[in-house]
Formats: structure tokens, C-alpha cells, sequence
């Protein structure tokens, strides 16, 4: 492999003077970064060092995809947009979770930067994990649900809650820190923080109309688990405040609605009054405000 | 998903998997098609080369277009068609154009009936947003990042179907029996390299666009055309392929962000454009429309100011919108605040970004039927920005959404409506699945070789950077075909490392033989379109042609195996909509009109 390697190196650095002219501009003469990047699979596996040369401004994906295509064509990284709006590079570096694509190089200043998969999942191949798991989740959460016909008559305060929650890129970091999925592995009973933030904007959607306490109480949810340590929170790219604004409501709906039902009912046929016009906005509300 | 390992032995085997319909990508197009074939209650594959979600649509930034008249009352259907014909030219396929612009408001109101949120007017409607060369306020928008809501609407709502999605597989072949009918697909998953034969008595292709051909994209990794060869293959006529769109604003600076987008949005919330000299520059472009003119106008306005060194330090224009203030974009545009403070160290609520055109969307691709988006080849559908049609010599930003939503439903019922009505067997010859599988293990297993397929992709990236921008002519479209043939004589050598299990390399190497296939396709239709009409523009002529402007380019697959290309004429328009013109003087676009610089 080695072997291999070093071969691929110096076809590397020939085509690499011709294709990246412009990229060399920027790079900074005879300086390099080393990283220390993950290889194995579910098996297991090692750290190896790869040396590349510093380019101004690189993320540490830059500088895997950059290893991919001069030093190991087999490096397996999952990616997409490179812009951390999708959340597929998600990784550890040092120990922590973060995309690759907005992690800039030149913070870690001359650290060492290693880079590992995620540790909630299992391993499939050097920085990709098996994150299926959450799929099957999203499977079994409780849909949007409506017995209204859109378009909805719904106003920004009615709403404006809702778009944090709605901005989750999915790249399951807070599912990879969070205790019970990482240290408890309670996949089976617990859906984490990233379908907390999930069911939030449902149970808040003014038109839904579905009753999710039991789904997060003693279904696939189970989020008595959670012990709000916020790590969730202090991970999320998106900036969602996901202890405060999503786990801690579902957990207080719960209380509230699991031991006693009439008032989901309550909520229900009541609806919720908009702060801004006094109307009720809920299932049967009177959207005319007549 | 269930895995492999690498072994030998797993390589050659395979598993028979059958649908009604498989569906190739999971994007916005693919996604509306699943939920719509799946209404049907047909049994529906979709196959996704990455997680379920991260599809460039997740990219889209501005918004959703579609006349719902919410913020301008006057906005109707007939506006929006007449925008989006002017806007490409009058290349567009008028029919898919008229389907559009009456079915996107419906579209967009049943995404709210599935969860997704918009920003709202203070009626408590859907807020909506100015965008370049729509008439009216048009783009239904949640901040900047609109592309998100939907595919998570999407998504959401398909995992509440019955439809199966194979996640990080990738298909090689569509396999056809011997009337020629798609019936079924060669797939591996990326994770082991576990092939497929997905047994389906239709498939719709809806893979996206081939951003990735060229260096500086907006584009994911993934936009590598497999779907428009895997139809090309398959014997499908390819519509207007020269017409590739450069968005005009992409981030310049530093490299590894370089082409990234910056969203219409940012102009569509009152940015402007400046130059080095710190001249408002869009006045000697399109004065009445400025920075909101269209995008293939901006773009080629961007690009002059640089090239005539009137340039930033990195090679941009300026974009300013530091006047609506922190609170203002943080509200607006709070993904483009994070993007270039985290990404570029750059505040742009106190100073101007730099941005510089970049590949950003393929108005060509696939032709389709207009109602059922069925290709000429039986059982194959196509929708979203792998068909080609709606959208002409240029596409309006916010009608790549919509596009997506109407016919990817269209596609969905198109396909399910054949399949009811076909008892035609999904059997094929086993030695075709054989030796299709030898071919895609063959980069890997085989001890000769040397030719890296990332590096490849590298040449080509530059050689169409090159050769087929913004601005091209004959020699240089000439030359770069001349390299595109170079690098696809190369590509019997190519030779990767290591084993099946989740490999890039391997992966490229399947991927590369798209992209330098799609390229040579651009290339050769753009030396045949001698004129300037939107997104190609040819230097070496004057301006537009009127004979050209009645005529698509189509490229099928000969004979010989080699792209052929035909002029085929438009079909004048019904007299409904061609009336819609005549009150205005502007039925040619602009274009003749004078209102655009020839530059």
C-alpha cells in the first residue's frame, strides 16, 4: 500500500503542476500542513500521516480531497456541497465533531489535526460512518399532519419559531455527541436531539394536528433519557439551541400532556392565538376572525 | 443498508431487486416523482448516490417561482411564461414553458400542505421576493435557504410513502430488451460495491445537471451527468446541450471556496454591483434592469469588468449589501452572512463581498414530452435540470424549483400511466448484467494501467474552463474539443487502488466517463450554434441569428456510437400564446431590441 502510495505521489506532483497553476498562487511557498487522518473499517484501523501543501484560506476538506487525489485515491470521505449547507462532511477532528468543510485549517495553528469518523455510528470506511440508523428513525417520526387545505393563513408570529428547528442540515453531529446514543448506545429507545428538533416544529406547527406525546414519551422517542447536558446545542453548525428550544418545550408538553390528555384535546380545539392579530390560529379556529 | 465487505467473491455476484418504477436521484424532481407514482400505488425504487437529502436542491438559496400574486397582485400564470420565454430566448419548449407557469403556484401550496414554511406577508400568505428579470415579485422564499425547506418536505413526505430509496448507489447502465424499452438498471452501492440489477418496467431519470465538468461550479461532487449519459446511451434525444448557465455571482476568494454560490437573493434584497472604480457598472449593461437584469447578462457584465481590469484584488466585482445593516441580513440572508464570515473572514454587513461568475445550472439535457415527460426512448422519463425544454438560452433564477416540483410530478404520473398499461417483460439477457459489471469492477481488478481518474477529471475541468465559458468561439471550441477527445482516448487506461468498499477512486472512475462524455456533447453543439442567444455567446459573431433563433440543437446518439446532431425546427407557437407577445414590443426577447449590450 505504501508502495502504492508513493507511486500515485509522484504522478501526483506532475499533474499537479499542471492543473492547479492558480491554486499555486495562493499557495504559501514551501509551507505544508500535516494531518493525521483515519484509516480502517468496521475491523479497524490506524492513523496515517499525510503532508500537503498550504494553500490560503483551506478547510480540512480541501485538504482530504486533496490527499484523495494525489496520495490516496481510496480515502473515503462523504461530502457534498462544501459549503455547510448540507451536512454530509461531518467528522471528528480532535476528538470533536465538525464539518470538514467549514473547519479552516490554519485555526488549529500548527496543532495537530487529526481527523476520526464519527464514534456514535458504526464505522464503514476511514472518515464515513453508517448513519442509516437515523433514517430509520425519520421513518417513525409522526408526520406533518393536516386536516386544513392550504394555502394556510398563518402569520410570521405565528410561525417565526419554527425556523429554527426547520434550518437542521441533518449531519447528525448532535447525534454523535449525545450520551445516550454515544456512551448508552440506546438506539433502540431513543431518537435524539436531531428528531427533538424535528418533532418540535411539528407539535409547534399551528395546522398540524397529530399527537406525538406518546411517540416521544415511551415510542421510538423516549426522551426522558435525556439529561439536558446541551451538548447537542454547543455542536450544532446550524446554531440551533436545541436543549433550550426544542428538547426542553417537548419535554414540558409531555408532562403536561401524557398524564393528562384533555389537555392535548384542549390545545387542539382551542388552538393557539396569534400575538399579533388575537385570532385563534389552532385546528378549528376561525381563520376569518369573524 | 446491508453490506458486503470486499471480498472477491461479493464483487461478481448480484441481487435482483424489482419496481414498478425506479427513480434515478433523490433530488427535488426525484423526490416529487416518488410521492406522485407512489399516489398510484405503484411499488417505487429511488436510487440516491448520496444520504437521502444532501442533493444539490438543498443548495438553492432564493426561492421558488411561481405567480402566486401574493406581493403583486397583477402577477398571473401568462407574465411568468412570457418571462421565462423571454428569458431563454424563445428556445423554450412554449408548451412545458405554459404547463410551468400554470402549475407552480399549485405546487408550491402543496409543499405547504406537507410542512414546508415560508416566510410570510403581513396577510399572513406566502411572502415573495424580487428576483432577476421577473416582472413581478415572484420568488416564495424562507431566508436563503429555500432549497432546504423543500427537499426536507420532500423527503419527509416520501419517507411517509411506501417507496424504497437506496441510498449511496450508484447506476452504471439502463438495460433495455429487445424492442428497446427501458426495463431496468445496473447499480452498485458506494458503501460496498454491491451490485444491483433493479428490475423496473420504467425508469425516470432525475440526476440533476453536470456542473462539474467545468473547475470553478457551484456544484456538489455529484453533478457528474450520469443521468443525461445514461440516457444518451440508451438512445435518447438531448436538447439545446450548449446552453450552460454561469451564475454571476460566485465567491473568488479563498481558492477552496472559489465558485461557491452567493445567491441572486442578495440582489434580489437590493444589492449592488460595483467595480474597482466603484462605478455601478450594470448602467452600461442594462440600465432599466441593473443588477437584477438577467443572469446570463449580469454574468458576462461581471466577467467584462475583470477582464477590462476593472477588477478586485482576487479577480471579482464587489457586491455590497452592507445597507441593510446586521439585524436586516441576518433576517434575509443569514446563510450568506455565516458563508462568508466563516469561510472568507469577511463581514458583510461592513464591507462587500467579491464575487465572480460560476457554473451554476445546464439548460440543456433530456427532451422530454411536455405532459408526461416521457423521452423517445420507451419506459425512460426525465425531470428537473437533467431534461432539457423549459428554460431555453437561459434560465430566470426560481424557476429551477418549480421546474423541479411540476414535472417532477408530471414525470411521476407520466411513467406510472405507462407502466399500467405495459406488460412488457423486465427479462433481459444474463450476459449483458455480466458484462456490464466486468466493465465497472474492470478500473480496479485490472494490473495494467495509469491513468488517475481524478486527475482526469482535473484536465477536463480546466479544458472546458478554457475552451467553453462565458465567451467562446470556433478555434477555441475547436482546441478544447481537440483535448476532450485527447482525455477520452485516455480513459480506456484508467487504474484504481484498493478495494470496493466505500472508494472514491473507484467511483471517479466510473463518474469520469460521463463528464468527458457530456463535455464533448457541449463542445460540438456549441461550434453548431453560430450566434449570441443567451448562454452560448459566440465572439466570433455579431449577435443573434434569426434563422438559429427557430431551431434546437438535438444530439442522439448514432450509429456509429458518436454524438449526431441535428437542427430541428420550433414549432411556432398556438395563437393563446403567442398573443400574449403582441401587446408588448419586445416579443424577440430584448435581444433585437437593443435593450442589452452587445458587448
Amino acid at each position: 500500500m505504501e508502495e502504492q502510495e508513493a507511486q500515485q505521489k509522484d504522478m501526483a506532483s506532475k499533474a499537479h503542476a499542471d492543473v492547479h497553476a492558480d491554486e499555486e498562487d495562493a499557495a504559501r511557498e514551501g509551507e505544508s500542513y500535516k494531518l493525521r487522518i483515519f484509516r480502517g473499517d468496521a475491523e479497524g484501523g490506524r492513523e496515517v500521516e499525510y503532508e500537503i501543501p498550504a494553500v490560503e484560506g483551506m478547510v480540512v476538506l480541501d485538504a482530504i480531497l486533496y490527499i484523495q487525489a494525489h496520495q490516496a485515491g481510496d480515502l473515503a470521505v462523504r461530502w457534498n456541497c462544501k459549503a455547510a449547507h448540507c451536512g454530509s462532511c461531518s467528522a471528528e477532528i480532535n476528538g470533536k465533531p465538525k464539518l470538514l468543510c467549514k473547519a479552516r485549517v490554519e485555526e488549529y495553528g500548527g496543532q495537530d489535526i487529526r481527523v476520526h469518523p464519527m464514534r456514535a455510528f458504526p464505522v464503514i470506511k476511514d472518515l464515513v460512518s453508517d448513519v442509516s440508523w437515523n433514517y430509520e428513525v425519520a421513518r417513525s417520526t409522526i408526520p406533518f399532519t393536516t386536516d386544513e387545505q392550504a394555502p394556510f393563513e398563518m402569520y410570521e408570529e405565528d410561525v417565526e419559531r419554527l425556523y429554527e428547528p426547520k434550518k437542521c442540515i441533518e449531519c447528525f453531529m448532535c447525534q454523535d455527541v449525545c450520551h445516550v446514543l454515544r456512551t448508552h448506545q440506546k438506539h433502540e429507545e431513543f431518537a435524539g436531539p436531531r428528531f427533538f428538533v424535528r418533532n418540535q416544529w411539528l407539535e409547534m406547527h399551528p395546522k398540524d394536528t397529530e399527537r406525538r406525546v406518546e411517540y416521544l414519551k415511551e415510542g421510538r422517542g423516549g426522551i426522558g433519557y435525556c439529561n439536558i447536558t446541551k451538548c447537542c446545542t454547543e455542536v450544532c453548525p446550524a446554531g440551533i439551541h436545541i436543549t433550550d428550544n426544542s428538547i426542553i418545550p417537548l419535554k414540558e408538553r409531555v408532562a403536561d400532556e401524557y398524564y393528562d390528555p384533555a389537555k392535548w384535546l384542549m390545545r387542539k380545539i382551542r388552538g393557539r392565538r396569534s400575538p399579533k392579530t388575537g385570532q385563534i390560529i389552532g385546528r378549528n379556529g376561525n381563520r376569518n376572525g369573524g | 443498508m446491508e453490506r458486503n465487505g470486499n471480498t472477491n467473491g461479493a464483487r461478481h455476484g448480484h441481487e435482483v431487486l424489482e419496481h414498478d418504477i425506479l427513480i434515478i436521484g433523490a433530488g427535488g424532481a426525484g423526490l416529487r416523482a416518488a410521492i406522485a407514482a407512489t399516489q398510484r400505488g405503484l411499488s417505487v425504487g429511488v436510487v440516491t448516490k448520496s444520504l437521502l437529502g444532501k442533493a444539490h436542491t438543498v443548495m438553492a438559496e432564493g426561492g421558488v417561482a411561481a405567480a402566486l400574486g401574493n406581493v403583486d397582485s397583477e402577477d398571473g400564470w401568462q407574465t411568468h411564461f412570457m418571462d421565462t420565454l423571454k428569458a431563454g430566448k424563445f428556445l423554450n419548449n412554449w408548451r412545458m414553458a405554459e404547463l410551468f407557469a400554470k402549475e407552480a403556484p399549485d405546487r408550491v401550496y402543496e409543499l405547504e400542505q406537507w410542512g414546508a414554511l415560508f416566510n410570510r406577508t403581513p396577510e399572513g400568505k406566502i411572502s415573495q421576493r424580487p428576483f432577476g428579470a421577473h416582472t413581478y415579485t415572484r420568488l416564495c422564499h424562507v431566508g436563503d435557504r429555500t432549497g432546504l425547506e423543500m427537499i426536507r418536505t420532500l423527503q419527509e413526505r416520501t419517507l411517509a410513502t411506501e417507496a424504497k430509496v437506496y441510498m449511496e448507489t450508484s447506476v452504471t447502465k439502463l438495460f433495455q430488451n429487445d424492442e428497446g424499452r427501458v426495463v431496468g438498471a445496473l447499480a452498485y452501492t458506494r458503501e460496498a460495491g454491491k451490485f444491483i440489477h433493479f428490475k423496473a418496467k420504467a425508469v425516470i431519470v432525475a440526476t440533476g445537471g453536470w456542473g462539474r465538468i467545468y473547475k470553478v461550479t457551484s456544484n456538489s461532487w455529484e453533478g457528474t451527468g450520469d443521468g443525461v449519459v445514461l440516457a444518451y446511451n440508451a438512445g435518447a434525444e438531448l436538447v439545446d446541450m450548449e446552453m450552460v448557465q454561469f451564475h454571476p455571482t460566485g465567491m473568488v476568494w479563498p481558492p477552496g471556496v472559489r465558485g461557491l454560490l452567493v445567491t441572486e437573493g442578495v440582489r434580489g434584497e437590493g444589492g449592488f454591483l460595483r467595480n474597482s472604480d466603484g462605478e455601478r457598472f450594470m448602467e452600461n449593461y442594462d440600465a432599466e434592469r441593473m443588477e437584477l437584469s438577467s443572469r446570463d447578462v449580469v454574468a458576462r457584465a461581471n466577467y467584462t469588468e475583470v477582464t477590462e481590469g476593472r477588477g478586485s484584488e482576487h479577480g471579482g466585482v464587489f457586491l455590497d449589501i452592507t445597507h441593510l445593516g446586521y439585524n436586516g441580513i441576518m433576517k434575509k440572508l443569514p446563510t450568506m452572512y455565516e458563508q462568508f464570515l466563516k469561510l472568507a473572514d469577511i463581514d458583510i454587513s461592513k464591507e462587500p463581498m467579491e464575487v465572480f461568475p460560476t457554473i451554476h445550472y445546464t439548460m440543456g439535457g433530456i427532451k422530454v414530452d411536455p405532459e408526461t415527460c416521457a423521452t423517445n426512448v420507451p419506459g425512460l422519463y426525465a425531470a428537473g435540470e437533467v431534461g432539457g425544454g423549459l428554460h431555453g438560452a437561459n434560465r430566470l433564477g426560481g424557476n429551477s424549483l418549480s421546474d423541479l416540483l411540476v414535472f417532477g410530478r408530471r414525470a411521476g404520473e407520466g411513467a406510472a400511466e405507462y407502466v399500467k398499461g405495459n406488460g412488457y417483460s423486465a427479462e433481459i439477457e444474463s450476459s449483458v448484467v455480466e458484462d456490464e459489471k466486468k466493465r465497472v469492477v474492470h478500473p480496479l481488478e485490472r494490473q495494467d494501467g495509469d491513468e488517475n481518474p481524478f486527475h482526469l477529471q482535473q484536465e477536463l475541468q480546466e479544458a472546458m474552463m478554457e475552451h467553453a465559458n462565458l465567451m467562446r468561439n470556433e478555434d477555441s471550441l475547436k482546441e478544447g474539443l481537440g483535448k476532450i477527445l485527447a482525455i477520452k482516448d485516455r480513459l480506456p487506461n484508467v487504474k484504481v487502488h484498493g478495494s470496493t468498499l466505500f472508494n472514491p477512486g473507484w467511483h471517479a472512475s466510473q463518474d469520469i466517463h460521463n463528464l468527458v462524455q457530456v463535455s464533448e456533447i457541449i463542445v460540438r453543439a456549441a461550434l453548431e450554434r453560430t450566434e449570441r442567444r443567451g448562454a452560448q455567446w459566440r465572439l466570433d459573431y455579431d449577435g443573434p441569428d434569426d434563422e438559429l433563433g427557430k431551431i434546437n440543437f438535438i444530439v442522439k446518439r448514432d450509429q456509429q456510437g458518436e454524438a449526431g446532431i441535428e437542427k430541428r425546427e420550433i414549432p411556432p407557437m398556438p395563437d393563446h400564446l403567442s398573443r400574449l407577445f403582441d401587446d408588448g414590443d419586445d416579443k424577440h426577447g430584448g435581444e433585437q431590441g437593443g435593450k442589452e449590450s452587445q458587448f
